[in-house]
Protein backbone atom coordinates (compact mmCIF):
# COMPACT_ATOMS: atom_id res chain seq x y z
CA UNK A 1 0.00 0.00 0.00
CA UNK A 2 1.36 3.49 -0.40
CA UNK A 3 0.83 6.42 1.29
CA UNK A 4 -1.77 7.84 -1.75
CA UNK A 5 -4.25 4.48 -1.44
CA UNK A 6 -7.01 6.25 -0.35
CA UNK A 7 -8.61 3.70 1.86
CA UNK A 8 -5.39 3.74 3.98
CA UNK A 9 -5.69 7.44 4.21
CA UNK A 10 -9.19 7.41 5.89
CA UNK A 11 -7.64 4.46 7.62
CA UNK A 12 -5.21 6.50 9.50
CA UNK A 13 -6.80 9.53 9.79
CA UNK A 14 -9.78 7.78 11.66
CA UNK A 15 -7.04 5.99 14.08
CA UNK A 16 -6.30 9.56 14.81
CA UNK A 17 -9.38 10.59 15.28
CA UNK A 18 -10.04 8.43 17.54
CA UNK A 19 -7.60 9.17 19.52
CA UNK A 20 -8.01 12.77 19.46
CA UNK A 21 -11.72 11.83 21.13
CA UNK A 22 -10.09 9.76 24.06
CA UNK A 23 -8.85 12.23 26.38
CA UNK A 24 -12.42 11.75 28.38
CA UNK A 25 -11.30 8.12 29.12
CA UNK A 26 -9.01 9.68 31.70
CA UNK A 27 -11.22 10.49 34.99
CA UNK A 28 -7.99 12.40 36.44
CA UNK A 29 -7.73 14.72 33.68
CA UNK A 30 -11.10 16.40 34.39
CA UNK A 31 -9.64 18.19 37.26
CA UNK A 32 -8.38 21.82 37.86
CA UNK A 33 -5.32 22.71 39.89
CA UNK A 34 -5.24 25.93 41.16
CA UNK A 35 -8.32 27.07 39.55
CA UNK A 36 -6.91 26.20 36.04
CA UNK A 37 -7.66 23.13 34.15
CA UNK A 38 -4.71 20.90 34.74
CA UNK A 39 -2.04 20.54 31.92
CA UNK A 40 -0.74 17.19 32.54
CA UNK A 41 2.72 17.06 31.07
CA UNK A 42 4.96 14.43 33.65
CA UNK A 43 4.08 11.21 31.70
CA UNK A 44 7.31 10.37 31.69
CA UNK A 45 7.43 9.82 35.34
CA UNK A 46 3.91 8.43 35.28
CA UNK A 47 0.87 8.57 32.77
CA UNK A 48 -2.82 8.87 34.09
CA UNK A 49 -4.85 5.67 34.00
CA UNK A 50 -7.93 4.69 31.63
CA UNK A 51 -11.48 3.94 33.28
CA UNK A 52 -10.89 1.11 31.47
CA UNK A 53 -7.93 0.15 34.13
CA UNK A 54 -9.53 1.13 37.09
CA UNK A 55 -12.79 -1.02 36.24
CA UNK A 56 -10.67 -3.81 35.43
CA UNK A 57 -8.97 -3.83 39.09
CA UNK A 58 -11.64 -2.87 40.81
CA UNK A 59 -13.78 -5.58 38.98
CA UNK A 60 -10.82 -8.12 40.35
CA UNK A 61 -11.10 -7.18 43.77
CA UNK A 62 -14.70 -7.17 43.85
CA UNK A 63 -15.38 -10.06 42.35
CA UNK A 64 -12.23 -12.57 42.01
CA UNK A 65 -9.74 -11.63 44.65
CA UNK A 66 -7.77 -15.13 45.39
CA UNK A 67 -4.63 -16.38 45.17
CA UNK A 68 -3.12 -18.06 42.10
CA UNK A 69 -1.48 -21.09 41.12
CA UNK A 70 -2.26 -22.92 44.67
CA UNK A 71 -6.20 -22.96 45.03
CA UNK A 72 -8.29 -25.82 44.38
CA UNK A 73 -11.12 -23.46 44.37
CA UNK A 74 -13.47 -21.82 42.14
CA UNK A 75 -12.38 -18.04 42.78
CA UNK A 76 -8.41 -19.41 42.93
CA UNK A 77 -9.18 -20.65 39.22
CA UNK A 78 -10.82 -18.05 38.08
CA UNK A 79 -7.70 -15.64 39.34
CA UNK A 80 -4.97 -18.16 38.22
CA UNK A 81 -7.11 -17.95 34.56
CA UNK A 82 -7.13 -13.98 34.60
CA UNK A 83 -3.57 -13.21 35.69
CA UNK A 84 -2.27 -16.20 33.33
CA UNK A 85 -4.35 -14.38 30.45
CA UNK A 86 -2.50 -11.39 30.76
CA UNK A 87 1.07 -12.76 29.88
CA UNK A 88 -0.72 -13.98 26.90
CA UNK A 89 -1.49 -10.34 26.06
CA UNK A 90 2.11 -9.57 26.92
CA UNK A 91 3.32 -11.81 24.54
CA UNK A 92 1.06 -10.54 21.54
CA UNK A 93 1.88 -6.99 22.73
CA UNK A 94 5.53 -7.28 22.87
CA UNK A 95 5.71 -10.08 19.82
CA UNK A 96 7.47 -12.48 22.14
CA UNK A 97 8.02 -15.81 21.01
CA UNK A 98 6.61 -17.60 24.28
CA UNK A 99 4.93 -17.27 27.11
CA UNK A 100 7.31 -18.68 29.41
CA UNK A 101 10.24 -15.56 28.61
CA UNK A 102 7.76 -13.18 30.49
CA UNK A 103 8.30 -12.56 34.08
CA UNK A 104 5.60 -10.54 36.53
CA UNK A 105 8.17 -8.16 38.11
CA UNK A 106 7.24 -4.77 40.44
CA UNK A 107 8.49 -2.61 37.69
CA UNK A 108 11.49 -1.75 35.10
CA UNK A 109 14.11 -1.18 38.34
CA UNK A 110 12.98 -4.88 39.32
CA UNK A 111 13.23 -5.83 36.46
CA UNK A 112 17.33 -4.77 36.03
CA UNK A 113 18.26 -5.94 39.47
CA UNK A 114 16.93 -9.35 38.27
CA UNK A 115 19.42 -9.66 35.43
CA UNK A 116 21.86 -8.00 37.34
CA UNK A 117 22.06 -10.44 39.83
CA UNK A 118 20.94 -13.77 37.88
CA UNK A 119 22.43 -13.17 34.81
CA UNK A 120 25.50 -11.34 37.08
CA UNK A 121 25.94 -14.33 39.38
CA UNK A 122 25.99 -17.14 36.47
CA UNK A 123 28.44 -15.28 33.90
CA UNK A 124 30.24 -12.36 35.69
CA UNK A 125 34.06 -12.57 36.34
CA UNK A 126 36.62 -10.17 38.03
CA UNK A 127 37.74 -8.35 34.88
CA UNK A 128 34.70 -8.64 32.77
CA UNK A 129 32.68 -6.08 31.47
CA UNK A 130 29.11 -4.66 31.25
CA UNK A 131 28.50 -2.14 28.76
CA UNK A 132 26.28 1.03 29.33
CA UNK A 133 25.44 4.68 27.98
CA UNK A 134 25.75 7.84 29.26
CA UNK A 135 22.07 8.68 29.23
CA UNK A 136 21.10 5.55 31.15
CA UNK A 137 18.19 6.22 33.90
CA UNK A 138 19.90 5.59 37.27
CA UNK A 139 18.12 2.15 37.12
CA UNK A 140 20.22 1.11 34.40
CA UNK A 141 23.58 2.17 36.03
CA UNK A 142 23.64 1.34 39.56
CA UNK A 143 22.54 -2.42 39.57
CA UNK A 144 25.45 -2.64 37.29
CA UNK A 145 27.95 -0.64 39.46
CA UNK A 146 27.11 -2.89 41.90
CA UNK A 147 27.58 -5.85 40.14
CA UNK A 148 30.58 -4.52 39.01
CA UNK A 149 31.79 -4.08 42.54
CA UNK A 150 31.24 -6.92 43.41
CA UNK A 151 32.36 -9.54 41.09
CA UNK A 152 35.86 -6.76 40.43
CA UNK A 153 33.98 -6.34 36.77
CA UNK A 154 34.50 -2.83 34.92
CA UNK A 155 31.53 -0.48 33.85
CA UNK A 156 31.94 1.33 30.40
CA UNK A 157 30.12 3.85 28.76
CA UNK A 158 29.16 4.74 25.24
CA UNK A 159 29.37 8.24 24.79
CA UNK A 160 27.06 10.64 23.44
CA UNK A 161 27.08 13.46 21.70
CA UNK A 162 25.73 17.22 21.96
CA UNK A 163 22.65 16.47 20.29
CA UNK A 164 21.66 13.66 22.73
CA UNK A 165 22.55 10.98 20.31
CA UNK A 166 24.69 7.74 21.03
CA UNK A 167 28.31 7.78 19.40
CA UNK A 168 27.46 5.26 17.61
CA UNK A 169 31.23 4.79 15.65
CA UNK A 170 32.35 4.41 19.30
CA UNK A 171 31.03 1.46 19.89
CA UNK A 172 32.53 -1.31 18.11
CA UNK A 173 35.58 -0.28 20.25
CA UNK A 174 33.89 -0.97 23.53
CA UNK A 175 32.15 -4.18 22.72
CA UNK A 176 34.90 -6.35 23.47
CA UNK A 177 35.85 -10.02 24.23
CA UNK A 178 35.77 -9.17 28.07
CA UNK A 179 32.03 -7.78 27.68
CA UNK A 180 29.51 -9.91 28.86
CA UNK A 181 26.67 -7.96 28.49
CA UNK A 182 25.26 -4.42 27.11
CA UNK A 183 22.41 -2.79 28.93
CA UNK A 184 21.28 0.07 26.83
CA UNK A 185 17.86 2.51 26.89
CA UNK A 186 15.62 2.33 24.73
CA UNK A 187 14.45 5.63 24.71
CA UNK A 188 15.78 8.36 27.42
CA UNK A 189 13.62 9.71 29.65
CA UNK A 190 15.73 12.90 29.97
CA UNK A 191 16.44 13.81 26.33
CA UNK A 192 13.73 11.96 24.96
CA UNK A 193 16.00 9.75 22.36
CA UNK A 194 15.11 7.29 20.88
CA UNK A 195 18.29 4.87 19.77
CA UNK A 196 18.82 2.51 16.98
CA UNK A 197 18.37 -0.66 19.46
CA UNK A 198 18.04 -3.40 16.42
CA UNK A 199 21.81 -2.04 14.96
CA UNK A 200 23.41 -1.83 18.61
CA UNK A 201 21.75 -5.38 19.23
CA UNK A 202 23.41 -6.85 16.06
CA UNK A 203 26.58 -5.28 16.78
CA UNK A 204 26.60 -6.78 19.85
CA UNK A 205 25.36 -10.21 18.78
CA UNK A 206 27.84 -9.73 15.90
CA UNK A 207 30.48 -10.82 19.09
CA UNK A 208 28.24 -12.86 20.86
CA UNK A 209 27.38 -10.32 23.73
CA UNK A 210 23.76 -10.17 24.86
CA UNK A 211 21.82 -7.17 25.72
CA UNK A 212 19.22 -5.77 27.81
CA UNK A 213 17.10 -2.80 26.76
CA UNK A 214 15.45 -0.47 29.46
CA UNK A 215 11.95 -0.32 27.51
CA UNK A 216 10.47 2.09 30.33
CA UNK A 217 9.84 5.17 28.26
CA UNK A 218 9.39 3.52 25.15
CA UNK A 219 6.50 1.11 25.26
CA UNK A 220 3.97 4.28 25.86
CA UNK A 221 5.30 5.86 22.91
CA UNK A 222 6.44 3.31 19.99
CA UNK A 223 5.80 -0.27 18.88
CA UNK A 224 8.01 -2.82 20.68
CA UNK A 225 8.65 -6.22 18.70
CA UNK A 226 11.26 -8.21 20.98
CA UNK A 227 11.66 -10.94 18.57
CA UNK A 228 12.26 -8.01 15.62
CA UNK A 229 14.96 -6.36 17.51
CA UNK A 230 16.58 -9.35 18.55
CA UNK A 231 17.17 -8.45 21.99
CA UNK A 232 17.84 -10.75 24.43
CA UNK A 233 16.06 -8.81 27.48
CA UNK A 234 13.47 -6.58 28.02
CA UNK A 235 12.07 -4.65 30.91
CA UNK A 236 9.24 -2.13 31.21
CA UNK A 237 7.20 -0.80 33.70
CA UNK A 238 3.12 -0.88 33.62
CA UNK A 239 2.98 2.57 35.18
CA UNK A 240 4.15 4.26 32.42
CA UNK A 241 1.52 2.80 29.64
CA UNK A 242 -1.46 3.74 31.62
CA UNK A 243 -1.58 0.54 33.52
CA UNK A 244 -0.99 0.48 37.89
CA UNK A 245 2.27 0.86 39.53
CA UNK A 246 3.76 -2.14 41.03
CA UNK A 247 3.80 -4.34 38.34
CA UNK A 248 6.16 -4.60 35.49
CA UNK A 249 7.64 -7.29 33.18
CA UNK A 250 10.97 -8.42 32.27
CA UNK A 251 11.65 -10.78 28.95
CA UNK A 252 14.07 -12.74 28.42
CA UNK A 253 15.45 -15.13 26.04
CA UNK A 254 14.89 -18.73 27.14
CA UNK A 255 18.07 -19.89 25.96
CA UNK A 256 19.51 -17.15 28.95
CA UNK A 257 16.57 -17.50 31.62
CA UNK A 258 17.38 -21.55 31.53
CA UNK A 259 21.19 -20.94 32.47
CA UNK A 260 20.22 -18.05 35.17
CA UNK A 261 19.70 -19.13 38.88
CA UNK A 262 15.99 -17.81 40.51
CA UNK A 263 16.69 -14.07 41.68
CA UNK A 264 14.68 -14.84 45.26
CA UNK A 265 13.61 -17.89 46.89
CA UNK A 266 9.91 -18.65 48.28
CA UNK A 267 6.84 -20.04 47.27
CA UNK A 268 6.18 -20.74 43.53
CA UNK A 269 9.13 -20.82 42.25
CA UNK A 270 9.73 -24.37 43.84
CA UNK A 271 8.64 -28.10 42.39
CA UNK A 272 9.93 -29.55 45.57
CA UNK A 273 11.44 -29.04 48.84
CA UNK A 274 13.29 -30.90 51.45
CA UNK A 275 15.62 -29.59 54.09
CA UNK A 276 18.41 -31.48 51.88
CA UNK A 277 17.26 -30.05 48.49
CA UNK A 278 14.97 -27.59 46.56
CA UNK A 279 14.13 -28.05 42.82
CA UNK A 280 13.32 -25.06 41.18
CA UNK A 281 9.78 -24.46 38.83
CA UNK A 282 9.99 -24.71 35.46
CA UNK A 283 10.07 -20.96 33.36
CA UNK A 284 8.88 -18.36 34.09
CA UNK A 285 7.93 -18.81 37.67
CA UNK A 286 11.37 -20.02 38.57
CA UNK A 287 11.59 -16.35 38.73
CA UNK A 288 8.42 -15.25 40.36
CA UNK A 289 9.16 -16.23 44.32
CA UNK A 290 5.76 -15.62 46.24
CA UNK A 291 2.43 -13.84 45.78
CA UNK A 292 2.62 -11.39 42.74
CA UNK A 293 0.49 -8.00 42.64
CA UNK A 294 -2.38 -10.27 40.75
CA UNK A 295 -4.46 -6.80 40.89
CA UNK A 296 -1.94 -4.76 39.15
CA UNK A 297 -1.17 -7.64 36.73
CA UNK A 298 -4.97 -7.49 35.77
CA UNK A 299 -4.59 -3.88 35.20
CA UNK A 300 -1.53 -4.48 33.19
CA UNK A 301 -3.79 -6.68 30.96
CA UNK A 302 -6.43 -3.79 30.58
CA UNK A 303 -3.44 -1.49 29.61
CA UNK A 304 -2.76 -3.52 26.63
CA UNK A 305 -5.89 -4.01 25.65
CA UNK A 306 -6.78 -0.07 25.71
CA UNK A 307 -3.31 0.59 23.88
CA UNK A 308 -4.47 -2.62 21.39
CA UNK A 309 -7.30 -0.78 20.44
CA UNK A 310 -5.82 2.73 20.08
CA UNK A 311 -2.97 1.12 17.92
CA UNK A 312 0.51 2.08 18.89
CA UNK A 313 1.49 2.96 15.11
CA UNK A 314 -1.32 5.62 15.30
CA UNK A 315 -0.21 7.26 18.76
CA UNK A 316 3.07 7.45 17.15
CA UNK A 317 1.78 9.52 14.76
CA UNK A 318 -0.38 11.56 16.86
CA UNK A 319 2.95 12.43 19.58
CA UNK A 320 4.80 13.02 16.67
CA UNK A 321 3.03 16.03 15.62
CA UNK A 322 2.17 17.08 19.22
CA UNK A 323 5.60 17.00 19.72
CA UNK A 324 6.85 18.66 16.97
CA UNK A 325 4.46 21.38 17.52
CA UNK A 326 5.40 21.89 20.80
CA UNK A 327 9.21 22.00 19.87
CA UNK A 328 8.67 24.58 17.45
CA UNK A 329 6.56 26.85 19.74
CA UNK A 330 8.98 26.23 22.74
CA UNK A 331 11.90 27.79 20.41
CA UNK A 332 9.91 30.86 19.70
CA UNK A 333 10.62 31.87 23.55
CA UNK A 334 13.31 33.43 24.05
CA UNK A 335 15.75 32.49 26.39
CA UNK A 336 15.08 28.52 25.53
CA UNK A 337 17.61 26.07 25.02
CA UNK A 338 16.81 22.32 24.41
CA UNK A 339 18.45 20.12 26.07
CA UNK A 340 17.99 16.43 23.85
CA UNK A 341 17.77 17.48 19.88
CA UNK A 342 17.94 13.80 18.51
CA UNK A 343 16.68 13.16 14.84
CA UNK A 344 14.09 10.52 16.67
CA UNK A 345 12.13 11.39 19.92
CA UNK A 346 9.77 10.28 21.19
CA UNK A 347 7.61 12.29 23.64
CA UNK A 348 10.39 14.24 25.56
CA UNK A 349 10.80 18.01 25.57
CA UNK A 350 13.88 19.18 27.82
CA UNK A 351 14.98 22.48 28.55
CA UNK A 352 16.48 25.53 30.35
CA UNK A 353 15.74 28.95 30.79
CA UNK A 354 18.78 31.30 30.14
CA UNK A 355 19.19 32.73 33.73
CA UNK A 356 16.13 31.13 35.53
CA UNK A 357 16.20 28.04 37.89
CA UNK A 358 14.01 24.89 36.26
CA UNK A 359 12.84 24.86 39.74
CA UNK A 360 11.58 28.71 39.31
CA UNK A 361 10.03 27.44 36.12
CA UNK A 362 8.58 24.13 37.78
CA UNK A 363 6.50 26.23 40.44
CA UNK A 364 5.27 28.81 38.46
CA UNK A 365 3.86 26.54 35.74
CA UNK A 366 2.20 24.44 38.61
CA UNK A 367 0.42 27.93 39.84
CA UNK A 368 -0.77 28.14 36.40
CA UNK A 369 -1.76 24.70 36.59
CA UNK A 370 0.60 22.81 34.56
CA UNK A 371 2.79 19.81 35.61
CA UNK A 372 6.00 19.33 34.63
CA UNK A 373 9.02 18.05 36.12
CA UNK A 374 12.48 19.86 37.33
CA UNK A 375 15.41 18.33 38.39
CA UNK A 376 18.17 15.74 36.99
CA UNK A 377 15.33 13.04 36.38
CA UNK A 378 17.80 10.34 37.63
CA UNK A 379 19.70 10.78 35.07
CA UNK A 380 22.62 12.97 36.43
CA UNK A 381 25.15 11.74 34.67
CA UNK A 382 22.90 13.70 31.67
CA UNK A 383 23.22 16.39 33.34
CA UNK A 384 26.89 16.57 34.00
CA UNK A 385 27.51 15.85 30.37
CA UNK A 386 25.26 19.05 29.03
CA UNK A 387 26.73 21.17 31.62
CA UNK A 388 23.73 21.71 33.51
CA UNK A 389 22.64 21.46 37.62
CA UNK A 390 18.84 19.83 35.85
CA UNK A 391 16.35 20.69 33.62
CA UNK A 392 12.34 21.33 32.88
CA UNK A 393 11.18 18.71 31.66
CA UNK A 394 7.80 18.27 29.39
CA UNK A 395 6.44 14.47 28.93
CA UNK A 396 3.63 13.96 26.26
CA UNK A 397 1.00 11.38 25.98
CA UNK A 398 -1.65 10.63 23.25
CA UNK A 399 -4.46 12.33 25.67
CA UNK A 400 -2.73 15.91 25.41
CA UNK A 401 -3.52 18.03 23.05
CA UNK A 402 -2.48 21.38 21.08
CA UNK A 403 -4.59 23.76 23.33
CA UNK A 404 -2.63 22.01 26.30
CA UNK A 405 0.73 23.02 24.44
CA UNK A 406 -0.64 26.53 24.07
CA UNK A 407 -1.26 26.59 27.69
CA UNK A 408 2.39 25.55 28.53
CA UNK A 409 3.93 28.45 26.33
CA UNK A 410 1.30 31.11 27.74
CA UNK A 411 2.88 29.93 31.54
CA UNK A 412 6.63 29.82 29.95
CA UNK A 413 5.38 33.40 29.17
CA UNK A 414 4.50 34.02 32.98
CA UNK A 415 7.79 32.89 34.07
CA UNK A 416 9.90 35.25 32.25
CA UNK A 417 7.62 38.03 33.05
CA UNK A 418 7.59 37.04 36.94
CA UNK A 419 11.55 36.52 36.98
CA UNK A 420 12.93 37.39 33.90
CA UNK B 1 -1.39 39.77 45.47
CA UNK B 2 -1.05 36.87 43.26
CA UNK B 3 0.08 33.71 44.97
CA UNK B 4 3.13 33.77 42.62
CA UNK B 5 4.23 37.58 43.43
CA UNK B 6 3.79 36.34 47.20
CA UNK B 7 6.21 34.02 46.62
CA UNK B 8 8.64 36.11 44.24
CA UNK B 9 8.61 39.13 46.44
CA UNK B 10 10.47 42.39 45.19
CA UNK B 11 13.37 41.83 47.83
CA UNK B 12 13.01 38.09 46.69
CA UNK B 13 14.01 38.99 42.92
CA UNK B 14 16.33 41.90 43.85
CA UNK B 15 18.69 39.61 45.73
CA UNK B 16 18.48 36.85 43.02
CA UNK B 17 19.55 39.63 40.57
CA UNK B 18 22.14 41.12 42.60
CA UNK B 19 23.16 38.77 45.37
CA UNK B 20 24.88 40.33 48.38
CA UNK B 21 28.51 38.79 50.06
CA UNK B 22 28.21 36.82 47.02
CA UNK B 23 32.02 36.09 46.53
CA UNK B 24 34.63 33.21 48.23
CA UNK B 25 35.74 34.38 51.36
CA UNK B 26 39.82 34.67 51.99
CA UNK B 27 40.84 33.32 55.44
CA UNK B 28 37.42 32.31 56.89
CA UNK B 29 37.00 30.55 59.82
CA UNK B 30 34.94 27.88 58.70
CA UNK B 31 33.08 27.34 55.43
CA UNK B 32 30.39 24.49 54.38
CA UNK B 33 29.07 23.28 51.54
CA UNK B 34 25.02 23.23 51.62
CA UNK B 35 23.35 20.78 48.93
CA UNK B 36 19.99 19.81 47.25
CA UNK B 37 20.69 16.62 45.39
CA UNK B 38 16.62 17.12 44.40
CA UNK B 39 17.02 20.12 42.41
CA UNK B 40 21.25 20.52 42.04
CA UNK B 41 20.96 23.67 44.63
CA UNK B 42 24.85 23.99 45.60
CA UNK B 43 26.09 26.55 47.81
CA UNK B 44 29.57 27.01 50.40
CA UNK B 45 28.73 29.33 53.12
CA UNK B 46 31.69 31.16 54.56
CA UNK B 47 31.77 32.94 58.01
CA UNK B 48 34.28 34.66 59.87
CA UNK B 49 34.25 34.65 63.78
CA UNK B 50 35.67 37.20 66.29
CA UNK B 51 34.94 35.14 69.57
CA UNK B 52 31.14 34.49 69.58
CA UNK B 53 31.07 37.24 67.21
CA UNK B 54 30.16 37.10 63.49
CA UNK B 55 32.19 39.66 61.19
CA UNK B 56 31.52 38.54 58.04
CA UNK B 57 29.56 36.08 55.99
CA UNK B 58 29.61 35.32 52.24
CA UNK B 59 28.35 32.41 49.76
CA UNK B 60 28.87 31.20 46.28
CA UNK B 61 27.39 28.57 44.03
CA UNK B 62 24.36 28.00 42.12
CA UNK B 63 20.73 27.33 42.96
CA UNK B 64 17.35 28.37 42.52
CA UNK B 65 15.58 32.32 42.96
CA UNK B 66 14.58 31.37 46.37
CA UNK B 67 17.65 29.63 47.44
CA UNK B 68 19.86 32.41 46.40
CA UNK B 69 18.00 35.27 47.94
CA UNK B 70 17.07 33.36 51.00
CA UNK B 71 21.49 33.06 51.31
CA UNK B 72 22.06 36.65 50.52
CA UNK B 73 19.11 38.29 52.42
CA UNK B 74 20.35 35.81 55.73
CA UNK B 75 24.38 37.21 54.33
CA UNK B 76 23.07 40.52 55.26
CA UNK B 77 21.04 39.77 58.35
CA UNK B 78 23.55 38.00 60.49
CA UNK B 79 26.90 39.85 60.30
CA UNK B 80 27.72 41.88 62.58
CA UNK B 81 25.61 39.51 65.22
CA UNK B 82 26.35 37.08 67.75
CA UNK B 83 26.40 33.81 66.91
CA UNK B 84 23.22 33.33 69.48
CA UNK B 85 21.24 36.05 67.71
CA UNK B 86 22.17 33.89 64.22
CA UNK B 87 20.70 30.68 65.54
CA UNK B 88 17.31 32.80 66.71
CA UNK B 89 16.78 34.46 63.48
CA UNK B 90 17.31 30.59 62.37
CA UNK B 91 15.08 29.31 64.71
CA UNK B 92 12.55 32.25 63.72
CA UNK B 93 13.28 31.97 59.46
CA UNK B 94 12.55 28.45 59.95
CA UNK B 95 9.08 28.70 61.65
CA UNK B 96 8.18 31.36 59.77
CA UNK B 97 8.57 29.24 55.86
CA UNK B 98 6.66 26.69 57.75
CA UNK B 99 3.86 29.19 58.00
CA UNK B 100 3.92 28.60 61.71
CA UNK B 101 4.59 31.82 63.01
CA UNK B 102 1.99 33.33 65.73
CA UNK B 103 1.03 36.71 63.74
CA UNK B 104 2.02 40.29 62.13
CA UNK B 105 4.22 41.70 65.37
CA UNK B 106 6.47 38.51 64.88
CA UNK B 107 6.17 38.93 61.31
CA UNK B 108 7.26 42.68 61.41
CA UNK B 109 9.90 41.64 63.89
CA UNK B 110 11.88 40.17 61.31
CA UNK B 111 12.27 42.54 58.85
CA UNK B 112 13.41 41.67 55.54
CA UNK B 113 12.97 37.79 56.41
CA UNK B 114 9.54 38.34 56.06
CA UNK B 115 9.76 38.09 52.29
CA UNK B 116 10.00 34.95 52.49
CA UNK B 117 7.00 34.22 54.21
CA UNK B 118 5.00 33.52 50.80
CA UNK B 119 7.36 30.11 50.74
CA UNK B 120 4.66 28.14 52.82
CA UNK B 121 2.71 27.81 50.26
CA UNK B 122 4.45 26.45 48.57
CA UNK B 123 5.79 23.09 50.71
CA UNK B 124 8.21 21.60 47.59
CA UNK B 125 10.02 25.29 47.87
CA UNK B 126 10.85 25.19 52.00
CA UNK B 127 14.21 23.38 51.43
CA UNK B 128 15.28 26.04 48.74
CA UNK B 129 14.50 28.65 51.12
CA UNK B 130 16.29 27.01 54.18
CA UNK B 131 19.67 25.49 52.44
CA UNK B 132 21.64 28.05 52.90
CA UNK B 133 20.37 28.39 56.62
CA UNK B 134 21.05 24.93 57.69
CA UNK B 135 24.28 25.46 55.87
CA UNK B 136 25.41 28.37 58.16
CA UNK B 137 23.56 26.57 61.27
CA UNK B 138 26.12 23.40 60.26
CA UNK B 139 28.87 26.01 60.26
CA UNK B 140 28.40 27.94 63.53
CA UNK B 141 27.93 24.42 65.42
CA UNK B 142 29.60 21.47 63.93
CA UNK B 143 32.76 20.52 62.56
CA UNK B 144 30.76 18.74 59.28
CA UNK B 145 32.25 20.33 56.00
CA UNK B 146 29.40 19.72 53.68
CA UNK B 147 25.56 19.05 54.19
CA UNK B 148 22.82 17.50 52.37
CA UNK B 149 19.18 18.25 52.58
CA UNK B 150 18.04 14.73 51.38
C1 LIG C 1 14.37 5.12 31.23
C2 LIG C 1 13.86 4.62 32.55
N1 LIG C 1 14.32 3.47 33.06
C3 LIG C 1 13.89 2.98 34.23
C4 LIG C 1 12.97 3.65 35.00
C5 LIG C 1 12.55 3.07 36.31
O1 LIG C 1 11.23 2.65 36.28
P1 LIG C 1 10.49 2.22 37.61
O2 LIG C 1 10.72 3.31 38.61
O3 LIG C 1 9.06 2.08 37.21
O4 LIG C 1 11.08 0.91 38.05
C6 LIG C 1 12.45 4.85 34.53
C7 LIG C 1 11.48 5.61 35.34
O5 LIG C 1 11.57 6.77 35.59
C8 LIG C 1 12.92 5.36 33.28
O6 LIG C 1 12.45 6.52 32.80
Amino acid sequence: MTASDPTTLTEEFHKLLRIAGCRHHFPLLRQSVNGKPLVYFDNAATSQKPQAVIDAMMRYYEAENSNIHRGVHYLSERATQSYEGVRVKVKAFMNAADTRELIFVRGTTEAINLVAHSFGRAFVKAGDEILISGMEHHSNIVPWQMLCEERGAVLKVIPITDTGELQMDAVPALLTPKTKLMAITHVSNALGTVNPVKELVAMAHEKGIPVLVDGAQAVPHVRVDVQDLDCDFYAFSAHKMFGPTGVGILYGKKKWLDQMPPYQGGGDMIRSVTFARTTYNDLPYKFEAGTPNIGGGIGLGAAIEYLNELNMDAIRQFEHDLLTYATEKILAVPGVRIIGTAKEKAGVLSFVMEGIHPHDIGTILDVEGVAIRTGHHCAQPVMQRFGVPATARASFAFYNTKEEVDAFIKALDKVREVLG
Amino acid sequence: MSVLNELYQQVILDHNKSPRNFRVMEGATKHVEGYNPLCGDHYTVYVKLDGDQIVDVSFEGAGCAISKASASVMSAMVKNHTVAEAEELFRDFHRLVKGELAGEEELERLGKLAAFAGVSEFPARVKCASLAWHTLHSALNTNETSISTE
